[in-house]
C-alpha cells in the first residue's frame, strides 16, 4: 500500500468529469487499497474519491461508521456510482482533503437512494440518509469535477430561512 | 516585513463600495485576507483583513479621500494575528423569541459560565414594527456537553425565548 498525494484546489485535475470503470482486476484492487491507506491518513476523513489522488475514474469510499449514533452501511467500496432518487433537504457543514483550512455550510438530500458496483463488480443498491447520504454526495461531486465549495452557501442562510418560516 | 491590519468601513450602502475600495487597495500593493461585509440596520459595513509594505498612515492617506467621498467612518488597526487561524466550532445556538431588550446578555452570560467560546454570532430581527422577532444564530466550541448546554439554557424558556442547541458536524470528504 502506498499513501498517495492528495490533490489541492485549484489543480484543474479536480475539475475534470471521471470516466467509468471497465475492468474489474488486480489493478483496481491494488488501487482501492491505496486510496483506503490514503483516507485514513488524513484528517479523519469519511470519505475520499479517486479524482482526489488524480485517477480521474468513477471510484469512491466512503465510511461513518466511526461516528456515533449514525445510521451506516459499513465501509463502503462504490464503484460507477449513481444516485437514482433524491428526497429532502439540509444544510450542513463540510470540509475536503482537497481544500485544506475551509469548511463551508452546504445543501444536502437527506436521503437517496444509491446504484454502485463493488469492487468485483457486483451491483449494489442503498438507501440512505442523513450523514451517510451527505457523504455520498460530497464524493460523488468530485467524480464530476465538483467540490464543496462549488456549492457553498452563505452562513446566514440558516438564519433567513427561519426567519421566513416566522412570517 | 509585511503587517495585517483591520479595515473597518461603516456608511451609507450604495453600489460600488467594494469595488472602489479594494481596488485603491490593489493599487497600493495591499492583499486582502478574510473579510465580511454585511447590510446592518441599512448600513454598509465591512471588516476586511489588509497587509501591506506600506505602514498605517500610507494606506490611510489614500484611503481617507476615498472614505469622505463615499461617506464611509474608516477605522484601521494593527493584527497581531494573520491567515490560517479557524477554530472550528462544534456547537450551534439558535435563539428566536419576541425581541426584548437583554436577550444576548442573557444567553451568553450563560454560554460564558460554561466556558463556550463564540466564533461567529448573527443576528436579525424579524416580524414587524408592532410584534418585532429576535433571531440569533451562535456558533462556536464549548468542551461541555451538549445536554449541559440545554439544561443551562433551559431557564430562558420560561421567559419566553425559544433556545436549541445543536452540534455542529463537520464532515470531512
Amino acid at each position: 500500500m502506498a499513501i498517495l498525494d492528495i490533490l489541492k484546489l485549484p489543480d484543474p485535475r479536480l475539475k475534470r468529469v471521471a470516466a467509468s470503470v471497465e475492468r474489474f482486476d488486480d489493478d483496481l484492487l491494488a488501487f482501492l487499497a491505496d486510496l483506503e491507506a490514503t483516507r485514513l491518513n488524513g484528517p479523519a476523513a469519511v470519505g475520499i474519491a479517486a479524482t482526489q489522488v488524480g485517477r480521474s475514474q468513477r471510484i469512491v469510499i466512503v465510511d461513518v461508521s466511526g461516528r456515533p449514533k449514525t445510521p451506516n452501511h459499513g465501509h463502503l467500496v462504490l464503484i460507477n456510482p449513481d444516485i437514482t432518487h433524491w428526497d429532502g433537504s439540509a444544510i450542513g457543514r463540510e470540509g475536503c482533503l482537497s481544500v485544506p483550512d475551509y469548511t463551508g455550510n452546504v445543501i444536502r438530500a437527506t436521503s437517496i437512494h444509491l446504484k454502485a458496483q463493488d469492487a468485483a463488480g457486483q451491483i449494489l443498491e442503498f438507501d440512505m440518509e442523513g450523514y451517510e447520504a451527505r457523504a455520498v454526495q460530497h464524493e460523488l461531486d468530485h467524480l464530476d469535477g465538483l467540490l464543496f465549495v462549488d456549492r457553498v452557501i452563505s452562513r446566514r442562510t440558516d438564519l433567513y430561512r427561519r426567519k421566513i418560516y416566522t412570517h | 516585513m509585511p503587517d495585517w491590519n483591520m479595515l473597518t468601513l461603516v456608511g451609507t450602502d450604495r453600489p460600488g463600495i467594494v469595488s472602489r475600495v479594494t481596488r485603491a487597495l490593489y493599487d497600493i500593493d495591499c492583499h486582502l485576507g478574510e473579510a465580511s461585509m454585511i447590510r446592518l440596520g441599512g448600513s454598509f459595513t465591512i471588516m476586511l483583513m489588509v497587509r501591506s509594505h506600506s505602514a498605517a498612515p500610507e494606506i490611510l492617506a489614500v484611503l481617507t479621500p476615498l472614505a469622505e467621498e463615499l461617506g464611509l467612518r474608516m477605522h484601521l488597526d494593527q493584527l497581531t494575528g494573520g491567515l490560517h487561524q479557524h477554530l472550528a466550532p462544534n456547537f450551534q445556538v439558535h435563539v428566536t423569541g419576541a425581541d426584548r431588550a437583554g436577550i444576548v446578555a442573557d444567553v451568553t452570560d450563560i454560554l460564558s459560565a460554561h466556558g463556550f467560546n463564540i466564533l461567529e454570532l448573527e443576528s436579525d430581527v424579524a416580524g414587524d414594527l408592532q410584534h418585532p422577532i429576535y433571531l440569533m444564530h451562535i456558533q462556536g466550541f464549548c468542551a461541555e456537553t451538549l445536554e449541559t448546554l440545554e439544561s443551562a439554557l433551559a431557564p430562558l424558556v420560561s421567559q419566553g425565548v425559544a433556545v436549541a442547541v445543536a452540534p455542529v458536524d463537520i464532515l470531512i470528504g
